[in-house]
């Protein structure tokens, strides 16, 4: 008699859905002279001075545990340049909690809060694992509509429109992967008077924030009343090119970092001491090397930007980020079929938006975090897929 | 086919005292340029959403406010068709009453084979670097023309041996391994 091999799959797991950036991958993998604009990460590798602090790390051999929290002194450096750039002061013994990526974070945060049904509302699009991650954790996800008319910023509005009785945790990612949408201060003290009436909890990941072009970031958490009610994530990955050292952090009241770490505790003991020893050299001495990527991304993003618009594929203004959002309807295609085709036509490897959420259709992701030549002929390449589907 | 330019030998500029005349008013042009990327004037333009001839009107004022020099290929003196001696020199020499170094260090920054003079401070005045065919034609530059000098006290001359490092771009380094998934959230 043959058993069912799933039988020992939980039934919550069984029930997340297959990441759509995995599929994608699969396709991409097996194909050669592919121009990827379809990579979630810098192309810069980190910049040395952080490399070498690693290796100095490692030769003084520092190769221990750390404090559950992280060590002190990137936390100390955490805290002050969160004071700094985010106008938000963390007490850095009790308020900051050194993590394996915003990944982990997100998840810690998530287990911390939530009791099974507990329902949290986040964007859509939005990053890919925040809906699973919510479902890993037993809550229940509540999307909020975000649209290409206001740039993809989070509308008060829309956050009122989704919420519904249960909701206990609202989840926000502005500056966003995928959309390039940012805050607009008006909105968030909005949808932060509307947190407060509801008493949600906030988890604002604010990985994006130093790649803003335009306009000041800010953040909810800076916000009156905000602070007692966030868990603020941020990270080396993106600004400081560090994706692969896995090193994020999340800062908010005492009570909500001790509950967190004792799901960090048990789960993953600590982040890895060669990447906070880096993560301290990157805080203290990386503003040089982050502002320089950051002029790089900015020449591509008014490339792309430029480049899809001319060719007919509507796109807004991504004022952070390395990511641009085409509205692709012009070719009446789904955005599967369109990232399907232009893949097997011109080999360009774009993201299809619903692999970040149902408002995705009609939308690509392009990451223009690829070098400036490579760009110009991928868009070269899509522009010449576009005039071939239109009529 | 040896390739004489190093791989990455992209276009240098030759920057007149770029930290004195950077300012918040500097052009967006000079921004580019001051990436030292290859570029032409029209993908200059593309660039900065300007046109072709504005770029030029650009290059032409930075050229004549003497802050942009001139256009020098960084070329690996591994690949030198011609191989070439260079030299750093220290030297040593008398102020004047009047102008100081000032007359001295143009004097000797108008020999050809000077790449480069710079007034220091420290153990002695001028570092003047030089380029040259052979060892002995170096040394012959050294010992008739600079040292005969008037007001020239001392010179220490130090040959280069090999080169790791030049002008930003790193040369003898393995690459850098880049491994960047096709793919990624």
């Amino acid at each position: 008699m043959s058993q069912d091999p799933s039988r020992f799959i939980a039934r919550h797991v069984i029930g997340l859905p297959r990441s759509g950036i995995r599929d994608f991958f699969e396709l991409v993998a097996g194909m050669k002279d592919v121009i990827s604009l379809g990579i979630g990460e810098p192309d810069f590798s980190t910049p040395w001075h952080i490399r070498e602090a690693a290796i100095y790390s490692l030769e003084k051999g520092r190769t221990f545990y750390t404090s559950n929290l992280g060590l002190i002194e990137l936390r100390r450096e955490i805290s002050k340049y969160i004071g700094r750039n985010f106008g938000i002061e963390y007490d850095a013994s009790s308020e900051v909690l050194v993590a394996v990526g915003v990944s982990e974070a997100m998840d810690i945060a998530l287990r911390a809060v939530l009791n099974p049904g507990d329902k949290v509302m986040y964007q859509d699009p939005c990053f890919v694992s925040y809906h699973p991650t919510v479902m890993l954790s037993h809550g229940v996800g509540v999307s909020i509509k975000t649209d290409a008319k206001s740039a993809f910023t989070i509308k008060a509005e829309e956050v009122k429109k989704a919420w519904e009785p249960g909701c206990k945790v609202l989840m926000i990612n502005l500056p966003c992967n995928p959309t390039g949408g940012v805050a607009e201060k008006a909105e968030l003290e909005e949808i932060a008077r509307f947190a407060i009436e509801k008493d949600m909890l906030v988890i604002s990941d604010e990985i994006y924030a130093e790649l803003t072009y335009e306009g000041e970031h800010v953040s909810i958490a800076s916000l009156p009343g905000m602070q007692e009610r966030t868990i603020f994530l941020h990270g080396f990955s993106k600004a400081w090119a560090m994706t692969g050292w896995r090193l994020g952090y999340a800062c908010a009241p005492s009570h909500l970092i001790e509950a967190m770490m004792k799901v960090h505790q048990y789960s993953m003991m600590c982040a890895s001491i060669i990447a906070q020893d880096a993560g301290i050299e990157a805080l203290r001495n990386g503003d040089d090397a982050v502002q320089k990527m950051k002029v790089s991304y900015k020449r591509r993003r008014d490339l792309v930007l430029r480049r899809f618009n001319e060719m007919g594929l509507a796109c807004h203004k991504p004022n952070a980020t390395f990511y641009a959002f085409p509205n692709i309807t012009s070719t009446g295609m789904s955005s599967v079929e369109f990232a399907k085709a232009l893949l097997e036509d011109e080999k360009v490897a774009m993201v299809p938006g619903t692999a970040f959420g149902e408002y995705g259709e009609g939308f690509v992701r392009c990451s223009f975090a690829t070098g400036y030549d490579q760009l110009v002929e991928a868009c070269n390449r899509i522009e010449r897929f576009v005039k071939n589907h239109t009529s | 086919m040896m390739k004489r330019l190093f791989l990455y030998s992209y276009f240098l500029l030759a920057i007149h005292k770029l930290s004195r005349t950077v300012s918040a008013q500097m052009s967006e042009v000079f921004k580019l340029l001051a990436e030292g990327e290859r570029l032409n004037e029209s993908q200059m333009a593309q660039i900065l959403g300007m046109s072709v001839p504005e770029i030029e009107a650009e290059l032409e004022a930075l050229t004549d406010k003497g802050m942009l020099l001139g256009w020098i290929p960084v070329l690996n003196p591994e690949f030198e068709e011609e191989a070439y001696v260079r030299a750093v020199i220290e030297v040593k020499i008398t102020p004047e009453r009047d102008g100081g170094f000032n007359r001295l260090a143009e004097r000797i920054s108008r020999f050809d084979e000077v790449e480069s003079c710079y007034l220091m401070s420290g153990a002695y005045d001028l570092l003047v670097i030089v380029k040259n065919r052979s060892l002995q034609k170096v040394a012959s530059f050294v010992s008739e023309r600079l040292s005969t000098i008037e007001g020239v006290l001392s010179t220490a001359t130090h040959f280069m041996l090999r080169a790791y490092k030049e002008q930003g771009y790193a040369i003898a380094q393995s690459e850098e391994e880049k491994s960047r998934l096709d793919v990624t959230p």
